[in-house]
């Protein structure tokens, strides 16, 4: 458990310190190709943070619009809240307000940008179709996502992602209208160029896609990283493991997911995806269900 | 000259380290302390539940004075219980007694039918996984702060500022792990 913790940590940092390393080696070819020097890259870097600070400080209440949820009192739910706040003691963060979306198919996640905000969001299906020992294993799993901090480093993350978007975007919009001014300020440099200026074409084309593949790789590790804290906080990792499977093999979708919430969800509510193929992993928000078990048994 | 700002540099390195470990020694066991209260907290919360929930239950089993009497001296002895390990055996026998009390409650189908007994039922279990929620928050921490007392470096910190290790919240053998005897 502990090992399994600090790997996961261990294999995000990688993942963006190997982000960061890209888009330095974007920039250079930016600065090459565009000839806009440094200036490019802090214009791509405030345009980016600027974005994703509107959708971190509303995030959590839009995607709790967006999810139909509502807020539920203690009297409404008394063995939600008194699950979710032994959990929080479990945890050392201050008990999460509690929403429910009246919804048959079960699933949960968690919203808030720091603790002392945070929520936690379950479908009246998940307490309906769990036991306790199950539903406990599953708020553990979105107390980790509060006590990680991850609604922060994704934030980060997508800063990122937007960063080499429109660092690729102005790139190929540089190639379409600017060639003339580059070529005229780089004339005498030879044959090299020819090959630098394709694989800043190339870079162009494919960061983009890239960026996607690290950013989806950022939020699966997190997910195995709140299944192994869920065990930590739980100490009985095959509760969790069992919800999985009681999750997963349920089959009515959740109508009020969509695309855009679905990474947030403690499993994947749209249940079109097939885990399996190469591709389909690399483009998935969430691990496979059953590597997701196959973790929580080896503690 | 050079040697002399690089023995300074050392230094102020050392002081850094320094005030950094005694910094987290400290922050340790406020966290200790911290972790105890929300212990204490629960554990108030199920005293307070308790007396609620005798008299429903004696309003339906009046005969069973045997399991009341139990519960209620357990419960004092709890809510009086001064060190830690006080606090760990009477809170094991409460638990005990409890566990009769609902024992005996299964025998009463009216009971077993009743709101109000249900809902008390689910705040005990509830609060009950609190405090062992709470307990494990407290123990981990209290090994962290122990720990850090222990391995060196920051053992001479913890040396010359007196920092002591603090106490398990231990759960008796015998009563926690042994099979419950229930008696009708």
């Amino acid at each position: 458990m502990y090992e399994q913790i600090s790997r996961n940590k261990w294999k995000s940092a990688a993942l963006i310190v190997f982000f960061m390393a890209f888009i330095f080696v974007l920039t250079w070819f930016f600065e090459y190709v565009t000839g806009w020097g440094k200036g490019g890259l802090v214009l791509a870097v405030a345009v980016a943070m600027g974005m994703a600070a509107a959708g971190y400080y509303a995030s959590d209440k839009i995607v709790l619009g967006i999810s139909r949820a509502r807020p539920v009192t203690k009297d409404e739910f008394p063995y939600l809240y008194n699950v979710v706040e032994g959990l929080a003691i479990a945890a050392g963060v201050p008990a999460p307000k509690c929403y429910v979306i009246d919804d048959t198919a079960p699933n949960a996640f968690a919203a808030g940008r720091k603790p002392e905000t945070a929520v936690i969001c379950v479908t009246t299906g998940l307490l309906e179709k769990l036991n306790r020992v199950e539903l406990e294993g599953v708020i553990a799993h979105e107390m980790s996502h509060i006590k990680n901090y991850d609604v922060r480093l994704q934030t980060l993350v997508v800063v990122m992602a937007g960063i080499v978007a429109l660092l690729s975007d102005w790139m190929l919009r540089s190639f379409m209208w600017g060639g003339g001014r580059r070529r005229s300020r780089r004339s005498g440099s030879g044959g090299g160029e020819g090959v630098l200026v394709l694989v800043g074409l190339a870079l162009a084309i494919l960061s983009p896609f890239i960026a996607t593949i690290i950013q989806l790789a950022v939020s699966r590790k997190r997910e195995f990283l709140a299944d192994a804290s869920s065990a930590m906080l739980t100490r009985y990792p095959a509760g969790l493991a069992s919800a999985l499977r009681k999750i997963s093999a349920d089959t009515e979708p959740l109508e009020a997911a969509n695309k855009a919430t679905a990474h947030l969800y403690i499993v994947n509510p749209l249940k079109d995806i097939k885990g399996g193929g190469g591709l389909n992993k690399l483009f998935s928000t969430h691990p496979p269900i059953e590597e997701r078990i196959a973790a929580l048994e080896k503690m | 000259m050079g040697a002399f700002v690089l023995l300074l540099v050392i230094l102020g390195g050392l002081v850094v380290m320094a005030i950094g470990m005694y910094n987290s020694l400290v922050t340790l066991r406020n966290r200790c302390d911290n972790g105890w209260s929300q212990i204490d907290v629960q554990l108030r919360r199920r005293y307070d539940l308790i007396p609620n929930l005798v008299e429903t239950v004696k309003g339906y089993a009046k005969h069973e004075s045997g399991v009341f009497e139990k519960v209620t001296l357990a419960r004092a002895a709890a809510v009086n219980a001064q060190t830690v390990k006080e606090h760990g055996q009477a809170d094991n026998m409460l638990t005990g007694a409890l566990k009769s009390l609902f024992a005996v409650a299964e025998n009463y189908p009216e009971l077993k039918a009743n709101q109000n007994f249900l809902m008390l039922q689910e705040e005990l279990a509830g609060t009950e996984s609190k405090v062992a929620y709470a307990r494990q928050f407290y123990n981990d921490t209290v090994m962290k702060f122990n720990m850090r007392q222990q391995v060196f470096p920051s053992s001479i910190i913890a040396n010359m500022f007196g920092f002591k290790p603090r106490e398990y919240y231990q759960i008796e053998e015998e009563v926690a792990k042994g099979p419950v005897k229930v008696q009708f």
